[in-house]
């Protein structure tokens, strides 16, 4: 089959490899229809997150049909329609039965790796470096799906692949983001980053109860769109001091809830940006927390900082004093998806959300490697790549 | 041997008179960066505006940290690697400055010159503590068994856990490096296991004591090639979180041939292996089964293969 390669930092290829099989009993083979990069597919790309291997595939947004089951799988037939969460999950392990299904203890074989980086290991997630598992992932013709009797959910008839594709990750992923706000009425929130997360978030937030949303980035494409097809306020990080801005458009408060859907690659200006990205060059920090610490300081007293966007390792000029000294909350993590998909999938057949307005470009799976370019560089207007196998 | 350590010993006293005088120096710098940012700016010739002035200032907290470790620990390897990842990234800062408008280019090439000296005496200075921290490795004492202990949850009551651990002939499931066990009778069991070059090595046990769902303990019998003995606890976590499994394992390696082969049998890191085994005797627990990735296909590998198919895998 065809598959998108990692083969060594900012290199992409398509390459031509075996057809998965059957490895576990309770897996599934899905052939894809469609799938989609990423942002968090740039930082391994970028060679941002530790232990990729040459050759490994990239990709945990896809969705398809099932072509083959193992015998541990009752619920899923041959011939039926999924979208496939990105994180790996066994559902039986004490973090799945609480729904923290990103945190199954049991789907990724190299925990130890993640051990070694964290402390403790998360779940196994789909092309994502082998710190969760060596999984080979969804930008290809087919996928092995592990934990196939608990991941993968049906799509209903009459739904496209574009609704329902953004269930795999980013639509989840967003939601959570705004659900970890704990918005109350009257609630402001501000959003760094208005790539697709971004706009989910906004989306979702709104859906939520916030007041206001207010969304920041350097991109005037993606702060209109954010504007014009998410319905929140913005501001350009380039042309506006942000903390200003915030005070001034909250009278003073400041946000209620701060989400950061930028993460490690996150940009900005000045001395500290250029202090981060040397220490990032020569492996200081791990991680550029410039949205984090904007987000931190920007929050009002008491309230919430709620971390979406991917870090991988570590931060340095962590501003835990306005943390501690103001009571700020800090959560994080990366998404439950299993525990929105169905919710969402609800809300997207209704018309309360509709998540196709985020593509702007698709491509045949043999083009990935220019929809790399495109997403990257943030040519041509690029906000999300679809890719069709 | 004696005349290498003492060797070994001399550099390491230089090694740290050296350390010390760096210390004072990341310290002095250090300060100057943070106290007064635009001389500093000026001396090596780049410009005195803000954005300078504040990751000059950055710059020496970093100088500074790694400067009172130097000189407060014993032996500070460590810190002397952070020094020197500090001095790359100076150079780092220093050759932008070089190709960038509005700078002394003539201060900017003295300083990085100067940073390329402290790098030199950073690196020989964290070469010879090295070497010297070696030597002090060698003349400690060494324990002949080795031991290692884990602790794991499984998410099943213990009567369930303990059954599946009391059946030896389930070990080489999630044991990766036993081929097979094969339990006697009476207590006893003949085990089998991996040894490099496609070798095998076998000895008998017997188990100790069992205490139905709380312990089993086994050890090998006498005149085994490798004396070794295991133990596993099994007690209710709280809140009805399962079973917390707390496994020792204990081997005497022999001396010669043999014992290089059983060092390397229970792994250049038993700890590792170890660690690996019981998050694989949770997985058949609590899934079924062995968990398998593409890049890990028979449970975890320091190498990994990359995440794609295998050629050929067997179906389980």
């Amino acid at each position: 089959m065809k598959a998108t390669c990692w083969m060594g930092r900012n290199t992409v290829q398509v390459q031509e490899v075996p057809d998965p099989k059957i490895l576990n009993a309770r897996d599934a083979i899905v052939q894809i229809s469609s799938t989609a990069i990423c942002g968090s597919d740039l930082h391994l790309v970028d060679g941002y997150v530790p232990s990729m291997v040459k050759g490994d595939i990239l990709g945990h947004e896809f969705m398809g049909e099932v072509v083959e089951v193992g015998k541990g799988v009752n619920n899923l037939k041959v011939g039926d329609r999924v979208v496939v969460p990105f994180p790996i999950a066994c559902g039986a392990c004490t973090a799945c039965q609480n729904e923290a299904y990103s945190l199954c203890e049991n789907s990724n074989p190299n925990a130890w790796m993640a051990e070694e980086l964290w402390g403790h290991s998360t779940a196994g997630i789909f092309g994502y470096s082998h710190l969760t598992g060596g999984y080979a992932g969804g930008q290809a013709e087919y996928a092995r799906v592990p934990f196939a009797d608990v991941g993968p959910l049906k799509v209903p008839d009459g739904m496209t692949d574009e609704q329902a594709l953004f269930l795999s990750d980013i639509l989840p992923t967003g939601y959570m983001g705004a659900e970890m706000c704990d918005i109350r009425p009257g609630d402001i929130v501000a959003i760094w980053g208005a790539g697709p997360v971004g706009q989910f978030a906004i989306v979702s937030a709104f859906l939520l109860g916030a007041e206001r949303v207010i969304a920041i980035d350097r991109f005037p494409y993606r702060l209109q769109m954010a504007r014009e097809k998410a319905g929140a306020e913005t501001i350009n990080y380039e042309e506006t001091d942000v903390l200003d801005a915030l005070k001034e458009m909250t009278g003073g408060r400041g946000p209620d809830a701060c989400i950061d859907a930028a993460g490690l690659e996150a940009h900005g200006h000045g001395a500290a940006y250029a202090y981060d990205r040397v220490k990032q060059a020569a492996k200081l920090e791990t991680d550029r927390p410039t949205a984090l610490r904007q987000a931190i300081m920007a929050c009002r007293n008491g309230g919430t900082v709620s971390i979406v966007g991917v870090y991988g390792g570590f931060v340095d000029k962590f501003p835990i004093g306005s943390v501690m000294n103001r009571s700020l909350t800090i959560k994080a993590g990366q998404t439950h998806v299993h525990r929105y998909m169905r919710p969402l999938l609800e809300r997207i057949q209704n018309g309360e959300i509709d998540p196709t307005f985020i593509i702007t470009h698709t491509l045949p799976l043999e083009q990935a490697p220019h929809g790399y370019e495109l997403f990257k560089h943030k040519q041509d207007n690029c906000e999300k790549v679809v890719l069709k196998a | 041997m004696a005349i290498g350590q003492a060797q070994r010993g001399l550099e390491n006293g230089k090694g740290q008179r050296l350390a010390r005088a760096l210390g004072w120096f990341s310290h002095g710098l250090g300060l100057a960066q943070l106290i007064a940012p635009s001389d500093v700016a000026r001396l090596i010739g780049i410009k005195d505006d803000d954005d300078n002035r504040a990751l000059l200032r950055a710059i020496g907290v970093r100088e500074i940290v790694p400067g009172l470790a130097i000189l407060v620990r014993p032996r500070p390897v460590g810190w002397l690697w952070a020094r020197l990842a500090g001095d790359a990234m100076d150079l780092a800062l220093l050759g932008a400055a070089l190709t960038s408008k509005n700078v002394r280019r003539d201060r900017v090439a003295a300083a990085t010159a100067a940073v390329v000296g402290v790098t030199a005496l950073d690196v020989l200075c964290a070469t010879r503590l090295r070497s010297g921290r070696a030597a002090v490795e060698e003349t400690a004492p060494q324990d002949d068994t080795r031991g290692v202990e884990k602790a794991i949850t499984v998410n099943r009551p213990p009567e369930e856990v303990y059954a599946l651990w009391r059946d030896f002939e389930n070990l080489p499931r999630f044991m990766l490096h036993l081929e097979s066990v094969e339990v006697m009778g009476d207590g006893r069991s003949h085990w089998k296991a991996k040894a490099p070059a496609g070798r095998t090595v076998e000895w008998d046990a017997e188990i100790v004591d069992d205490r139905p769902n709380e312990l089993i303990a086994w050890r090998s019998l006498e005149g085994s090639d490798v004396q070794n003995s295991g133990s596993v606890r099994f007690n209710p976590a709280p809140g009805g979180r399962g079973t917390e499994v707390r496994v020792k394992l204990q081997y005497d390696p022999p001396a010669g041939a043999v014992g290089v082969t059983v060092a390397k049998l229970f792994g250049e890191e038993p700890n590792q292996q170890l660690r690996e085994d019981v998050y694989r005797f949770k997985q058949v627990l609590e899934t079924g089964e062995v968990v398998r990735s593409e890049g890990s296909l028979d449970g975890a590998r320091l190498r990994q293969r990359p995440a794609q198919p295998p050629e050929d895998a067997t179906v389980p």
